[in-house]
């Protein structure tokens, strides 16, 4: 059996999946049910700064979007950083991990931009014998107009600045978590990195209008017909958040660097991708307000079975597996010709393969055969795109066939070279210099 | 219930109120109950939006199917409505009568690819129900033609012309034989495919369009010939359905207790008191087809103990889906095949029983083997195929029949005559579908039009 127990940054969990600061590790009431269902550990919702508590909207807060049967496709919030006293949280924290010795437990925290705020806080946290803090620079809304959240996260050197204070004031380890609501994800990290940062986390939710009212022009979820933008996170945002984890994970300067996964993690199989793009845990957050708690279940059996199964024997044998193969364009293999391939057993001939071809692409595929209806690729004209595989309502109906070294490619009446060749030596390329 | 309760439920002979109240009201209420919204929803997320869709080809009135569902699936009811009406303005009776599974839903690619089509009826229904709900009128009549066109039959080939030529702005006059429009909608179709008076709110929601008169009791025959409707008008459309119905064909006298199954089918859906209809305790129903199986489940739901449905064929050669048997299976009824009624025993005139032949099939024609047996019965439906009736001498030296139904030249419905169209059950290419009948008179529309309009 696989053993999935993980340790990240120093410290240990049973398993690599962790709660991510938000509702549901609000309170004792919430984090002590997620630990009961199995869950390795929580990031407690963030904490501010003493003081009267911060309040949060009476109105709805979150906004949704649904695939088939009304399921959560992608959640968008407009909640603040926790609304509750702060030593009272402080006291919930320090019983809890006293209680769950074995979990783990980290704290996020989200002050004001000044030193004394930050290194006020922590000795607070660190007398709770919480395992290590988040750094919240990722709050897309309410709380960056006070300067906070992602109004830090997109402006490096104040990553760099607020990481060193916390690393000088702390022996905790610092997780400094990321917004995606920034052009280039590899700055925050490496300035996190040159601040000292144990590791980052990533992403925090994606600034967005998850939808307007087409009766009353309010953008939803609407407070008295108005909106704000706000956070958006669930499965539509895990494909965004897998490219920013790669991208630190294969960037030379911040290689090595620990990295929480965080973003439309779902199932067991999410799980997976992100620790093989390097992410050294995960953290989820709308599955869990999506189904309750009681989905860790599926994600630790789905992963050990899954791990069982490519004899996988700890998560160090996983973490990182994909990120070598993740290249630059410019460096993808244009010798590797496919060609898509219609098994006609499985095909219920709903058509649309051929009209996504035919409309948008590159009318390989046929609609009638000798007065019949049927679809089937014309290899002089598929240039291998994929795009029918992706349309077809039939798993594996549609195969992309990769053309053996010496076939002809009947599109360019070429022979398959079986050397790998690509842009940068190509002769459309300008800057490739000619050999003289 | 117990037996004793209702001293009616296992007598012998043809009596009413076998069952309560309660249970007959609870027997004729919709067979497929309506969608709600989010029912609706999840249906039409179903639809994959084919390209050249096969269920649009396999609609006789070709609705734009992927279009509609997807309007259902983003909130545009009232939109997939108008796209049903478009080709098909009795899409609301045809949502509930067609039978999907021989027509779009067989040829659903989700039917072929796991055996659950998309459930298009139930869709059309819903969108169709919204819109008649909502009395939301979605076509307007185009400018006077002052060209007057008469329709014989407001059934739903007639319906269907009327409306297409209203439409275009011509004015119609329908001639219709009964007291009441609709045909066999308002008379044959099941009462539990049609619950809450639909056959006449769909006319009157059809006939809103205006410039459409219906003149009840007013049947093409020796008071109205057609040749004075050819004078009188600029064309002719006949949509006058079957009116008779095969007899059995056998020797001697016919007892008491035999009855025709359109005839009663009529009655039953006529009748504001279903407990004052009377049903025999064991019931043979002779036929095999959709006719046969309304005339026996509603005979079950009326309260006879015992119904057999007997066909001559084997089961697979019924006209009755398999899908519509198996319905008569599941309400208790039993279905035997080759077999055909030899006679009919009686006591005093009055039904008693029947004896029927096994049958086989021998080069091709089916035979009677000789071996028979007889089963009791105090009632026996014959649901053996409706004929012209007496519109076949009305009509028989005006224009040419074949085969006991108006000719026709074209796929539009022309017949012989240059300015007489005609469609739906009536004419050698009918189906005795609601759905084609619908189609036929919206193609004999279109051909007048353009023959009228140049
Ligand atoms: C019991 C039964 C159940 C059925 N169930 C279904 C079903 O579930 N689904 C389905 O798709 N189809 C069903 N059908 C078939 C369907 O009802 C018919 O195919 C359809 O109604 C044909 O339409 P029509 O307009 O051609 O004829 P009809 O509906 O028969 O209408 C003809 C109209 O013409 C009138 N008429 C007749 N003669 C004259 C005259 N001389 N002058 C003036 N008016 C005249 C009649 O009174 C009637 O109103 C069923 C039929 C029967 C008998
Ligand atoms: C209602 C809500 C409140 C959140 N509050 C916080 C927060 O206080 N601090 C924080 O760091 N992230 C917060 N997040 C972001 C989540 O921790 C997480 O980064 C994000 O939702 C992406 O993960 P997911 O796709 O699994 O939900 C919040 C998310 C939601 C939905
Ligand atoms: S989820 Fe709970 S708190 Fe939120 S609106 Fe519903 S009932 Fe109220
Ligand atoms: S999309 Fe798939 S199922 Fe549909 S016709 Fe094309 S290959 Fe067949
Ligand atoms: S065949 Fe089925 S899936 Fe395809 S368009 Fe028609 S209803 Fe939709």
């Amino acid at each position: 059996m696989a053993d999935i127990s993980n340790t990240f940054v120093g410290i240990k969990s049973p398993n690599p999946f962790w709660l991510a600061s938000a509702p549901p590790t609000d309170k004792a009431y919430n984090v002590e049910r997620a630990f009961e269902a199995g869950w390795g550990g929580v990031v407690w919702k963030t904490l501010g700064e003493e003081g009267p508590p911060i309040v949060n909207v009476n109105g709805p807060r979150y906004g949704a979007i649904w695939g088939a049967d009304r399921r959560l496709l992608g959640l968008n919030n407009i909640e603040l950083i926790t609304d509750r006293d702060l030593y009272l949280n402080l006291r919930e924290i320090k019983e809890v991990k006293a209680k769950w010795p074995d979990r783990a437990m980290i704290v996020s925290l989200m002050v004001p931009c000044e030193e004394q705020a930050w290194k006020g806080i922590l000795p607070l946290v660190e007398e709770t014998g919480a395992d290590g803090i988040e750094l919240n620079f990722g709050c897309p809304h309410g709380m960056s107009e006070r300067g906070m959240g992602s109004a830090v996260g997109q402006v490096p050197e104040y990553i760099e600045m607020v990481t060193r204070w916390c690393k000088q004031t702390t022996r905790m380890p610092v997780i400094v978590k990321l917004t995606p609501n920034i052009s280039d994800i590899r700055y925050p990290a490496r300035a996190a990195k040159a601040g000292g940062a144990d590791a980052v986390s990533l992403i925090n939710t994606v600034s967005s209008i998850v939808s307007v009212n087409l009766d009353d022009f309010s953008p939803e979820p609407s407070i008295d017909g108005k909106g704000s933008h706000g956070g958006y996170c669930g499965p539509a945002v895990k494909p965004i958040a897998l490219n920013m984890v790669a991208e630190i994970s294969r960037d030379e300067e911040t290689a090595g660097l620990p990295i929480s996964g965080i973003g439309g993690i779902t199932t067991w199989r999410d799980a997976a991708e992100f620790l093989a793009l390097g992410a050294g845990n995960v953290q989820v957050c709308t599955a869990a307000m999506t189904y309750g708690f009681k989905i860790v279940e599926e994600m630790t059996a789905g992963l050990e079975a899954w791990m069982d199964s490519k004899g996988h024997k700890t998560l160090d044998d996983v973490i990182g597996r994909a990120t070598p193969n993740v290249t630059d364009w410019q460096y993808l293999n244009l010798n590797f010709i496919t060609k898509a391939k219609i098994n006609q057993d499985t095909c219920i001939k709903c058509g649309r393969c051929h009209i996504a071809c035919e409309d948008t692409s590159h009318q390989a595929i046929t609609s009638m055969v000798d007065g019949a209806r049927h679809f089937e690729v014309i290899d002089e004209e598929c240039v291998g795109c994929n795009l029918c595989v992706n349309v077809c309502p039939v798993e594996n109906c549609i195969t992309m066939e990769q053309l053996p070294a010496g076939a002809v490619d009947t599109r360019t009446g070429k022979k398959v070279d079986k050397k790998y060749a690509n842009w940068t030596e190509h002769p459309n390329n300008p800057s490739v210099v000619a050999a003289e | 219930m117990a037996a004793s309760s209702n001293p009616k439920k296992l007598a012998d002979g043809i009596v009413s109120g076998r069952l309560p109240k309660t249970a007959l009201d609870e027997n004729f209420t919709d067979v497929h109950p309506p969608l709600d919204p989010h029912e609706a929803l999840v249906a039409s997320d179903r639809c994959y939006f084919c390209y050249d869709a096969p269920c649009v080809t396999a609609c006789p009135t070709a609705i734009d199917i992927p279009l509609f569902i997807r309007q259902i699936s983003t909130g545009n009811t009232l939109g997939a409505a108008e796209t049903i009406f478009d080709q098909n303005i009795l899409g609301g009776m045809c949502a509930r009568v067609c039978p999907t599974e021989t027509l779009c839903e067989q040829a659903c690619v989700r039917e072929a690819a796991e055996g659950k089509p998309v459930t298009i009826g139930l869709l059309q229904r819903f969108a169709t129900d919204e819109a008649m709900q909502q009395d939301v009128q979605f076509f307007e009549r185009q400018k006077n033609t002052g060209k007057k066109i008469a329709v014989v039959g407001a059934g739903p080939a007639g319906l269907a012309c009327a409306h297409r030529l209203a439409l275009y702005g011509h004015d119609v006059t329908i001639y219709e034989a009964r007291k009441k429009p609709g045909g066999l909608n308002e008379f044959g179709i099941a009462t539990y495919k049609t619950v809450d008076d639909f056959a006449q709110h769909e006319v009157d929601y059809v006939t809103a369009i205006g410039g459409i008169d219906i003149r009840y009791a007013s049947p093409l025959g020796k008071k109205l010939s057609l040749d004075k409707l050819r004078k009188e008008h600029d064309a002719v459309f006949l949509g006058m359905g079957l009116a008779g119905v095969n007899a059995l064909g056998l020797k001697g006298a016919t007892p008491q207790g035999v009855r025709d199954a359109v005839e009663f089918i009529a009655e039953l859906r006529q009748a504001k008191n279903k407990g004052r209809i009377p049903i025999g305790r064991r019931v043979v129903v002779i036929g095999g087809g959709m006719t046969a199986v309304d005339c026996a489940v509603q005979a079950k739901l009326l309260g006879a103990e015992e119904v057999t449905i007997c066909y001559r064929r084997g089961q697979k050669n019924m006209n009755a889906s398999p899908y519509e048997q198996e319905l008569a299976t599941s309400h208790g009824v039993t279905i035997r095949d080759w077999v055909q009624p030899a006679k009919l025993k009686a006591k005093n005139g009055q039904l008693t029983g029947i004896t029927l032949e096994y049958t086989r099939l021998e080069k091709k024609k089916l035979v009677g083997t000789g071996e028979k047996f007889s089963l009791e019965a105090d009632q026996v439906f014959r649901a053996i195929g409706q004929t012209f009736g007496d519109n076949e001498s009305v009509l028989e030296d005006e224009l040419k029949l074949v085969g006991g139904h108006i000719a026709t030249v074209d796929a539009q419905g022309q017949t012989s005559l240059p300015d007489v169209w005609a469609g739906g059950d009536c004419i050698a290419d009918g189906e005795d579908l609601t759905v084609t009948a619908v189609a036929q008179g919206r193609d004999s529309a279109e051909a007048i039009h353009q023959k009228l309009m140049g």
